[in-house]
């Protein structure tokens, strides 16, 4: 289990940001990723494990008119 | 009919000079007094109380337009106003964004005083040619037209018999007319309504810019709560303003170096990241449709659900390739957003213009979520055409859309019908019949004349001709105050619920849009937290309104810094560039502290404007259960899964064995709870009683504590 914006979510192993942000279709383009605090550039998306009982923020920007 | 012809049956009603001014630090210190039922023309001060309490645009549209009007005017009384005002920031074309004009009146469908921001060249030239404001007050007896010459310093009042009434035509023709040639159509701008503003309640006003390269004029939309029914209700065709000689530096800023830094630093952000965080510059703000259905946030079938399979057919992919592409669509110098994009050679296939071509301003994502997927209508041409004919006829299309879904479902449960709707097949997704609706609408005939009175008045008017369920239709009708939804779907977030519901003028997203920091992010997760949050941004967001400034170079494009920040919601660069261009222009020394303050001072005086008006109060501040969660069995099935969930985690309702209607009604009544204990927070956080009247010790407290604002608060007190 991981902790995703507060929430528990299911962790599996293997689980990159990018399949995270497959799974949960997060296709905003502007959003902000931390595990742990620490920031994940973009380009590091796909390559950048998470583990079980990480703390995952994936910060949606505003939106909206 | 030639240009000549129509100026030619013209009658000179009024005549006035004025001695051309100065702008200091980015007023003109002067407004232009209009009234078209008696003809006077005049010129008012601006006073420093003004600019201290009110600092412009919409600031000075309320204050004018409290001290036009009493408790008893109504909409279509002759002391109503129409006011426009730009701002002190308004008019440089050092930062993107800086073009907005703000437009107040009393609505015809709220009865409150009314908000609305619109881009397009009005405003500023109106500034440079010596007003910070315009009012128009009384009622004509036949239709006219005011022209400013901000060169000459002439006004007039000119009976106008011939011209066009729809924008498209009437915007040509004018800017034909008052250009001295075709290098000067640069410097008009038109405002004008449309032939379904004589009618409908939701009429809007169209301010034009003449695009340089398509040698055509563009409309951009003064669209919400009806100010174009009041303009056409006074009988103006249109108000014209020339000026010719546009700088960068008119402003006489205090600190034009500060401006020209903090633009360049924006400009740059533009160029870099605009294709990858927004695409702006490529399809406006359609950018988010695929985005908002992914996030079941897109409203289909009148707000019922928030994404539907055949949302592709409208993506902004789609419309990517409609939109004419590679030109500088600025709605003011100097905005590399860029997002005001347009259709070129548009061919319509319905109504007076069928078959010819056309420039279609658009589509907004609104246009495309209200006129498109809240309707059931995932046909791009008909968005396309709606959008025209919404435009031209002057019918705000966020009300158009959110009303149409409202007598969509009625038609579809048989509360109205084919006899009642004179043969129309009102079925979700009926493109054919929503454009017939429209030109009756502008036609003012038949069913469309009715629901062109908004989504309010066809309730009262379903239940008390055709025996709907008066429950039933409060739950599905979109409106609040008056004012219909604009097009996100709130359910599951509470926080826009209250971006919605606890708002000034009504259901539109200008005042807050919260959705993903409440409920994607979670970032939210106390009443205490969302007070907060329906605090800052409704205070922060007001403020483009009193500086002529547009919200999206705010947070539409992002910083590259930003994601190192505390509070990268607030995108806090992008708030301190503003408060240097302030500072820049008006030669103040505010910081993002005091920016905030003058926001709630106009904000508090317009709660209190709606209190005095006979609204404004926790009653008014109610949603229709639509907003909230499922109405309907249908609803609740197609995400029985998260309700099911919400029940068990949330309400400690074990939905096991129930039926779909006991769960909807355990649902229902923690959720209408939840908006009840926001509103307690939200009101508390704002200084206001329960019952949500602003205290003394608030208005005190943050400098808006005049005699008058006193007078009407302490008897709600």
């Amino acid at each position: 289990m991981i902790k995703l914006n507060n929430r528990d979510y299911e962790w599996e192993v293997g689980l990159t940001v990018q399949r995270l942000l497959d799974k949960k279709s997060f296709t905003y383009p502007k959003l902000i990723i931390k595990i742990n605090n620490v920031l994940v550039p973009s380009e590091e998306y796909a390559s950048t494990i998470i583990k079980d009982g990480d703390d995952v923020k994936v910060i949606h920007l505003l939106a909206g008119g | 009919m030639s240009i000549e012809k129509l100026k030619s049956a013209h009658k000179l009603l009024a005549e006035y000079k004025y001695e051309l001014g100065k702008i200091e630090k980015g007023y003109t210190n002067r407004t232009l007094y209009i009234n078209v039922g008696d003809n006077v023309i005049k010129e008012k001060p601006v006073t420093q109380l003004m600019k201290d309490k009110f600092i412009g645009g919409k600031g000075f549209g309320m204050y004018y337009l409290w001290h036009a009007v009493t408790p008893e005017t109504k909409w279509n009384d002759p002391e109503n106003e129409i006011v426009i005002a730009s701002g002190p920031v308004g008019g440089i074309t050092q930062y993107p964004g800086a073009g907005k004009s703000l437009v107040c009146s009393l609505s015809p469908l709220t009865g409150m005083p009314m908000d609305s921001n619109v881009g397009g060249y009005f405003g500023p030239l109106l500034k440079f040619s010596g007003f910070d404001a315009l009012e128009l007050q009384g009622k004509a007896d036949k239709d006219i037209i005011i022209f400013i010459d901000g060169n000459k310093g002439t006004i007039s009042i000119e009976e106008a018999p011939e011209e066009a009434i729809d924008s498209h035509i009437l915007g040509e023709q004018l800017t034909e007319m008052y250009a001295e040639n075709e290098e000067d159509k640069r410097n008009i701008s038109v405002v004008s309504a449309g032939s379904a503003a004589n009618h409908a309640y939701i009429g809007l006003l169209n301010f034009t810019f003449y695009d340089v390269r398509r040698k055509q004029i563009r409309l951009k939309q003064a669209g919400r709560g009806g100010i174009g029914t009041v303009f056409r209700n006074k009988n103006i065709k249109a108000v014209v303003v020339r000026f010719a000689g546009v700088k960068g530096n008119l402003n006489n800023a205090a600190d034009q170096g500060k401006i020209n830094k903090t633009g360049i630093k924006l400009h740059k952000e533009i160029h870099d990241f605009d294709a990858q965080q927004c695409r702006m510059r490529q399809v406006g703000t359609a950018n988010i449709i695929e985005v908002m259905d992914q996030y079941d946030l897109l409203p289909t079938h009148n707000y019922k659900f928030g994404a539907h399979p055949d949302t592709y057919k409208i993506s902004s992919k789609v419309f990517t390739g409609m939109i004419t592409q590679n030109t500088p669509d600025g709605c003011w110098y100097g905005c590399s957003l860029s997002c005001a994009k347009a259709v070129d050679h548009f061919e319509l296939k319905t109504g007076p213009y069928k078959g010819q071509k056309v420039i279609v301003d658009g589509p907004e994502y609104e246009n495309a979520a209200g006129l498109g997927s809240n309707c059931g209508i995932f046909d791009p041409h008909a968005v396309l055409e709606l959008n025209f004919y919404c435009d031209t006829y002057a019918v705000d299309t966020i009300s158009y859309g959110t009303m149409t879904a409202f007598v969509m479902e009625c038609y579809e449960n048989g509360i109205i019908n084919k006899e009642i709707t004179g043969g129309l097949k009102l079925n979700f997704g009926n493109a054919e019949a929503s454009l017939e609706m429209l030109h009756q609408m502008a036609r003012g005939e038949g069913f469309g004349k009715l629901a062109g009175l908004g989504v309010r008045n066809l309730k009262k008017l379903f239940i008390e001709q055709y025996g709907a369920d008066p429950v039933f239709l409060n739950d599905i009708g979109m409106e609040q105050k008056g004012l219909e939804f604009s097009e996100y779907m709130p359910k599951e977030s509470l926080a826009q619920q209250g971006g919605y519901g606890l708002t000034n003028k009504g259901p539109q997203h200008d005042e807050a849009w919260l959705i993903f920091m409440d409920m994607v992010n979670n970032q939210l997760p106390t009443f205490e937290d969302k007070a907060e949050a329906l605090h800052y941004f409704p205070m922060f967001r007001t403020w483009f309104g009193l500086n002529g400034l547009c919200k999206l170079p705010w947070n539409d494009i992002v910083p590259e810094g930003n994601k190192h920040s505390d509070e990268p919601a607030k995108i806090p660069e992008h708030v301190q560039n503003y408060v240097d261009i302030f500072n820049g222009v008006t030669g103040k020394n505010i910081d993002k502290a005091q920016l905030i303050v003058q926001s709630e001072r106009v904000y508090n005086f317009q709660r209190i404007f709606n209190i005095r008006m006979g609204y404004g109060k926790r009653i008014h501040d109610a949603i229709p259960y639509r907003a909230m969660g499922p109405v309907t069995v249908e609803e609740y099935l197609s995400r029985a899964e998260r309700y099911d969930g919400q029940l068990k985690e949330l309400v400690g309702f074990n939905p096991e064995g129930k039926s779909t209607e006991e769960k909807m009604a355990a649902l229902r009544a923690y959720r209408e709870d939840q908006y009840q204990k926001l509103t307690d927070a939200v009101y508390k956080r704002r200084g206001w009683t329960m019952d949500g009247v602003p205290t003394v010790e608030h208005l005190q407290s943050i400098g808006m504590d005049l005699p008058e604002v006193i007078e009407v608060v302490k008897k709600h007190l």
